[in-house]
């Protein structure tokens, strides 16, 4: 059903993208000013989310579907963990992300370690709130603006 | 008067405004309007987070308070009923008596917290100010919650991802995942 309101759905599709843009800047830019994978996660999932209530929630699942949301929730622990036992495998202890590049006075290693599990993180952190969304919003009958 | 001294004030504020909240929260029967003035709650949570410095906490908060959580409410509100239902005096009675008591003991144990900014509490002379200390040289990153987070304490960031994929479990097992339009038909 697409919704009627013209001026939500033209600030919506402005909104959206700039969304999804600030989610990864917050993402990738977690080591240099407040935010990491937790926060961008929610950033993106809020993007999703607003598609979702502005445009229907078919056109979401559409967009989104319900399937990636299942298999992302677990994706991300899988990456945080593949993570650990990488950094095992290449003869550190576990999560010790120094193995990862021989540059230690710069902490090159350290850095690949964080972006790597906070892509984890991001992973899971929006799967799971896009998939929490589905669940409550997939239950609940459409309602019109009268109802309110 | 110094900058911090007058940065205080924006606390009390902040404060004052997250109590009437709460008060204006227990005292309405409309859940809709209950359901925004907690998004408000998170939101001003966040400011003040913010004016005590912790900028990633209150990131958080108005990300995952005043955005997600508003939603997934009003989402569970829909499958409930538009307005609460009137509670009886003796529940009245017998929350006030867990309010208080639970009330009594925080106030009696004010005495043991440390001073606001204590520079010799135990948050800040133990193993955090190392962190702070060691992080530039380590992990080589500017933002010291970020090092703490995924590098010095990854495993426990690790668990934290687990506990959130299993929130996303329990709420799959619980109504579904909504994934097929009627999945429960």
């Amino acid at each position: 059903m697409m919704s009627p309101h013209v001026i939500l759905r033209v600030v919506a599709k402005v909104l959206i993208p700039l969304i999804i843009v600030y989610g990864f800047y917050v993402h990738f830019h977690g080591e240099y000013s407040p935010g990491g994978g937790f926060q961008a996660g929610v950033v993106l999932a809020s993007a999703i989310i607003l598609y979702a209530l502005i445009f229907g929630l078919d056109e979401a699942r559409k967009v989104f579907p319900p399937y990636w949301a299942r298999v992302g929730m677990a994706l991300g622990g899988f990456i945080y963990a593949s993570v650990g036992f990488v950094s095992l495998i290449m003869g550190g202890k576990f999560l010790e992300y120094t193995v990862f590049h021989p540059d230690v006075a710069h902490g090159t290693g350290q850095h690949i370690g964080i972006i790597a599990v906070e892509v984890g993180v991001l992973t899971t952190v929006t799967c799971v709130m896009i998939a929490i969304f589905y669940a409550f919003a997939g239950r609940t009958p459409e309602i019109s603006d009268e109802d309110w | 008067m110094s900058a911090s001294d007058i940065t205080q004030y924006f606390d009390y504020i902040f404060m004052a405004m997250l109590l009437c909240i709460g008060i204006a929260v227990i005292r309405l029967r409309n859940l809709f309007a209950v359901v925004m003035l907690t998004g408000a709650y998170s939101l001003i949570s966040a400011a003040w987070f913010v004016s005590l410095d912790a900028v990633d906490v209150g990131f958080t908060e108005a990300a995952v308070g005043a955005g997600i959580s508003t939603v997934l409410l009003l989402g569970a509100m829909l499958l409930t009923s538009r307005e609460a239902d009137k509670t009886s005096l003796g529940r009245h009675a017998a929350a006030a008596v867990v309010t208080i008591a639970a009330g009594a003991g925080l106030f009696y144990a004010l005495g043991d917290m440390p001073v606001y900014g204590d520079a010799a509490s135990p948050a800040n002379t133990g193993v955090g100010m190392e962190y702070v200390d060691l992080t530039a040289e380590q992990i080589v990153i500017p933002n010291v919650v970020t090092a703490v987070l995924a590098s010095y304490r990854g495993f426990d960031t690790m668990g934290e991802v687990f506990v959130v994929f299993a929130a996303g479990l329990g709420v799959a097992l619980l109504i579904g995942l909504g994934g097929s339009k009627r999945e429960e038909d």
